[in-house]
């Protein structure tokens, strides 16, 4: 049985005095600090700049309850901890103070109270219905986002990116073709998941010119670390440009096309992804030249608008292995400038396709011939590894999805394209 | 045990070798081959009935064994032994104690029905999974240490994060408070042992059968399940073999849990001793008991959730696949709905009996009674209320009805209240008290300080639009390390330190022991704090790699991370070494007034030689002669000086 008494030494009062000041200072300090931290990135949206204000005010109520319960630790660590001569001795028995305990319990109720109010504003602000708004159809799927933006009385043009008008409310309809994805802008603020199944929506008004990634946030299978896409914000005048030039019809009817367009670069905007932006396209329905990669778009004079020599000579197994590129989703990865496809997951076909086939190592695996290789790669994605790609990324049951007969033309409008 | 004393049964004709009849290793690896017979079998016939084509098929066969294999293990380790007696007709011996108590080492790896040794498995399995999802922990940081790290492949890293989170929530923070509070409670309330001993056991034996499958996934084809712990559908059932070993594991681990949850409850209501009321309990005692109560309403509908997964994957039941039927008759979200309502109040599973532990540590060390003794119960009731009414928050961009955020958002902030009461009335604890600043006590308010610095994450995280932006971002990661590391983890390593006396009767290095504590509280807030900033940053969570503009804190953060997997390293050395070797215990080293310090160290075989009569409150410190428990019959039992009464005077 504990041996405390009462004839324990007195020990030293205590006024609350210098503990409530220190509580004040640091809570001052406290609060310059997280103020001063840089949390997030720019905001681009009138949405993301209401949350942001939210947070602050949620940091500001935030620190003194933290301060408060340091302070506590600290002071009685200081002046109440156990010293020398007094191991035996106990502390005054309070059990307790009912005045206290009814204040801890209404003051957070008061200021939750307020914040669950202020947050349900800031809600309401941020998802209100606008009368002019832009719908963008999202298709999320593993592992590439594509936006369709329907047009009255035509049919919907289809992107890679997301381009939208600054100051324009946007409603983004979201949809998914496999498993959750969510659709995320942390400039926007705004994500939602992509359910299969129902249509999730998101209003966003972008308030900043320049471009934005767009990230999925939902674990989604073994791309979802890749499954990224990019946002540009443009001016009003620019986007109806660009929409304009953009193919009406999708480039099948049973899956969302991937890789339809090259994005057009934006003049006046910084471009961090260089090499995801090729000239503006006159007409982005003519490919690319097999010579003028867009991975390798640094000299855009030298574009040119002649046809890709294999579309006009190719069998007709390789115009029917480009639907099956198109339909497929080939290019969400893959880049291909025949195909107009920008996907940099995987390694670039229009550049990197022959040399890599050539490579003793991958003849050693994947045959000699071009369309053996290809086949192969296509079949079979680890049996040779492109330096700087792993295993992993590449769903490996295309020879099971597609069958033989698409393969075949799949490997014959390849090797036709690459010459 | 049954087998060998039971000469009336022992006419068998087969002369099996005595090892392979007693229950133990030998027969349950026999087991193990005859439950791998009686699967393939099983599943063969059927799919001979069916029609199936081929007949042997290793998918099908391997889902079918997961089940049985695991389940022959737990008969042939003799788990079941005596129900199988009694349901022969066998009569009850009421004094047979042949698996009660540990005499040697050997012991730890037998059943056993007491309470103690049950303890001491539990404690020290669970902390094997410690270490094991630790080392994963570990993985991850090196490939998250730059971006573009080939380390391991994506469907590798997503294995790993996955198993990660899965045995350090399923195989170590729920089962640990249950291993500390079977060693604790009974002695707390003055019972003998728990209510139903060879339940107990049964509980203790499905942890291991269930951790096991866990780490057994990495070897399926296909890799370990890589959907992370909430394993949401649809793709957890698309993903590989590896999937079913979480779907099944978790069954192990959650029917281990509802059992362990039962006997708490009967225990604490049944078997108090004399004058130990529920307002004389320790707090404890009241969190295993606030506890229990979420296990055993909430943790079904995890199991629900992973059978529903089962069905989808191995029936082709489409609960959860949108694209079949005419209608699209799958429901994605009823997939999370489900999982929540069980996973949610299990945040609280995996707190509460921290918030026990705390409140003895604390009360003892400050050498003053807990403050609000009434109010940190009903506080306790509250959580378990509230904790059912906020599993939405988890799903404000899931795409259900908008509607349904704002009251999920109000209660969450709600149940912040208790919580609240709960922090304040600890720091009033502390206020005037006589703090002993050891290695419990230093656990004590750093858990303290990070679980503050989690609650106040939790309160943002509650406001809807705030969520929003970092809902699955790394800002969630740091909030889930901050409650469950911060928080969790801290009161499981001042509960340890607390009781290691009690359960080897050997004191610890209390140098080594605060040098682990500033150790862990320092890399664990350089590990976690800068999670925060790349969150709201937008870096996503469960990503193998990241944009370029994150890289610098990634790299900080996984070195601070290898600091703190090093500075566990402290935590392991102190307790095998002074198991091993540390100065005897006395029975009583902390002066504490509950009881389970009123016996020695270890107790006795059966806790108490005389069953105690509690007079007075568990806390009454700096109360002149107050005494908790004396060791006599109700009717003798008189406290010597004044009669210490309850909290509030009655």
């Amino acid at each position: 049985m504990p041996e405390g008494r009462g004839d324990s030494p007195v020990r030293k009062h205590h006024s609350v005095l210098p503990m409530f000041i220190f509580g004040v200072v640091a809570t001052a300090i406290g609060i310059w600090i997280v103020l001063a931290i840089h949390w997030f990135p720019t905001d681009a949206s009138r949405q993301a700049h209401r949350i942001r204000i939210l947070y602050d005010v949620l940091l500001i109520a935030s620190v003194p309850i933290f301060v408060l319960v340091i302070t506590v630790i600290g002071f009685s660590v200081w002046w109440y901890r156990m010293r020398p001569g007094e191991e035996l001795i106990d502390g005054p028995p309070i059990h307790g103070n009912t005045r206290l305990e009814v204040v801890w319990t209404i003051a957070p109720a008061v200021l939750i109270v307020f914040l669950c109010a202020y947050s349900v504003s800031v809600l309401y602000a941020n998802e209100s219905k606008k009368s002019n708004e832009i719908t963008i159809d999202v298709t999320a799927r593993q592992w590439a986002f594509e936006y369709a933006y329907p047009q009255p009385g035509k049919k919907a043009v289809y992107s890679p990116y997301l381009y939208v008008p600054i100051g324009h409310p946007i409603l983004f309809r979201i949809r998914s073709l496999d498993v959750i994805h969510s659709f995320f802008v942390p400039q926007f603020s705004e994500k939602i998941d992509a359910v299969p199944g129902i249509v999730t929506a998101l209003r966003v008004t972008p308030t900043k010119r320049g471009v934005f990634p767009v990230e999925c946030t939902e674990l989604c299978g073994a791309g979802h670390a890749f499954m990224r896409s990019t946002a540009y914000v443009l001016r009003p005048a620019l986007f109806q440009t660009w929409l304009k030039k953009q193919p009406l019809q999708p480039l099948t009817a049973s899956r969302i096309p991937s890789g339809s367009v090259l994005p057009v670069a934006v003049p006046g905007v910084p471009n961090p992804l260089p090499f995801l932006t090729a000239p503006a396209p006159t007409s982005s329905s003519t490919p690319a030249p097999a010579s003028s990669a867009p991975a390798k778009a640094s000299a855009p004079t030298k574009t040119s608008t002649t046809p890709s020599a294999s579309t006009g000579t190719s069998a007709a197994g390789a115009a029917a292995g480009k639907a099956v590129f198109l339909s497929s989703g080939c290019g969400s990865c893959h880049t291909l400038a025949a195909a107009a496809s920008t996907g940099v997951i995987g390694p670039d076909l229009t550049t990197r396709l022959k040399s890599d086939c050539a490579n003793p190592a991958s003849q050693k695996v994947r045959g000699a011939t071009l369309s053996a290789c290809i086949d192969k790669a296509i079949t079979d994605p680890y049996a040779y590894l492109p330096s700087g790609y792993q295993a992993g990324i590449m769903p490996s049951t295309f020879a099971k999805t597609l069958g033989p007969a698409k393969i075949g033309e799949l490997v014959d409008f390849l090797v036709s394209v690459t010459k | 045990m049954t087998a060998i004393a039971e000469p009336v049964h022992n006419r068998t004709r087969v002369p099996l070798p005595e090892k392979l009849r007693a229950p133990g290793w030998y027969r349950a690896a026999l087991f193990d081959l005859l439950g791998f017979a009686f699967g393939f079998a099983l599943t063969c016939i059927v799919r001979i009935a069916m029609h199936q084509h081929p007949v042997v098929d290793a998918h099908a066969i391997t889902i079918v064994e997961l089940i049985t294999v695991p389940i022959f293990f737990l008969i042939g380790i003799g788990t079941c032994d005596y129900w199988f007696y009694w349901m022969r007709g066998g009569p009850t011996r009421p004094e047979n104690h042949d698996s009660h108590g540990a005499h040697t080492w050997r012991d730890y790896f037998k059943v056993n029905t007491d309470h103690k040794v049950i303890g001491v498995q539990y404690v020290v399995t669970s902390f094997f999974f410690l270490l094991v999802g630790g080392m994963l922990a570990m993985l991850i940081r090196a490939q998250l240490a730059k971006p573009g790290m080939n380390f391991v492949t994506p469907e590798q890293f997503n294995g790993l994060f996955s198993v990660h989170a899965t045995i350090l929530i399923f195989l170590f923070v729920i089962p640990v408070f249950a291993g500390l509070a079977n060693f604790v409670l009974p002695l707390m309330i003055g019972a003998p042992d728990m209510a139903f001993p060879r339940l107990n056991a049964l509980s203790y034996w499905m942890l291991p059968v269930g951790g096991i499958m866990l780490l057994m996934s990495f070897l399926a084809p296909g890799g370990a399940f890589a959907s992370g712990w909430t394993a949401y559908a649809p793709l957890s059932t698309t993903m590989p073999l590896g999937q079913l070993f979480f779907t099944l594991g978790i069954q192990f681990a959650g029917f281990s849990s509802i059992a362990t949850a039962l006997n708490f409850l009967v225990t604490i209501i049944t078997m108090r001793a004399p004058g130990m009321s529920f307002f004389r309990l320790p707090l404890l005692v009241w969190a295993n008991f606030s506890t229990s109560l979420l296990v055993v309403i909430a943790t079904p509908f995890i199991a629900a959730s992973q059978f529903m997964v089962l069905l989808d994957v191995a029936l082709h039941f489409h609960f959860f696949d949108a694209f079949v039927g005419t209608h699209n008759n799958g429901n994605v979200l009823l997939y999370q709905n489900v999982f929540w309502f069980y996973s949610h109040p299990a945040v609280y599973i995996m707190i509460l009996p921290g918030f026990g532990i705390i409140s003895e540590i604390i009360a003892v060390k400050s050498r003053k009674p807990i403050f609000g003794y009434r109010m940190m119960a009903f506080s306790l009731l509250a959580i378990v209320v509230l904790g059912f009414t906020v599993w939405a928050h988890h799903m404000f961009v899931s795409g259900m009805p908008a509607w349904i955020r704002i009251p999920m958002m109000v209660t969450t902030c709600i149940i912040a209240l208790p919580t609240g009461i709960k922090v304040f009335s600890w720091l009033a604890t502390l206020w005037k008290g006589v703090l002993h600043l050891d290695t419990a006590m230093l656990f004590a308010l750093g858990f303290l300080t990070t679980f503050s610095l989690g609650g106040i994450s939790g309160i943002m995280l509650a406001m809807i639009p705030f969520d929003i932006h970092v809902s699955q971002t790394y800002f969630i990661v740091a909030h889930i390390h901050y409650v469950l590391y911060g928080g969790s983890l801290f009161t499981i390593f001042a509960g340890v330190y607390y009781w290691f006396p009690k359960m080897t009767g050997r004191m610890y290095d209390d140098r080594l022991g605060r040098l682990h504590f500033w150790s862990t509280f320092i890399f664990f807030n350089l590990t976690f704090g800068p999670m925060h900033i790349i969150g709201i940053q937008g870096m996503p969570r469960r990503v193998a790699d990241y944009a370029a503009k994150y890289a610098d804190w990634n790299l900080i953060i996984s070195i601070m991370s290898w600091g703190l997997g090093l500075s566990t390293l402290i935590f392991v050395y102190n307790m095998v070494a002074s198991w091993r070797g540390g100065p005897p215990a006395v029975g009583n080293p902390w002066r504490a007034l509950t009881l389970e310090w009123q016996v020695s160290s270890p107790p006795p075989i059966f806790n108490f030689d005389t069953v105690p009569t509690v007079v007075g409150g568990p806390y009454e410190y700096g109360v002149p002669g107050a005494v908790h428990g004396i060791f006599k019959a109700p009717t003798e039992a008189k406290p010597s000086g004044t009669i210490a009464t309850s909290p509030t005077p009655e």
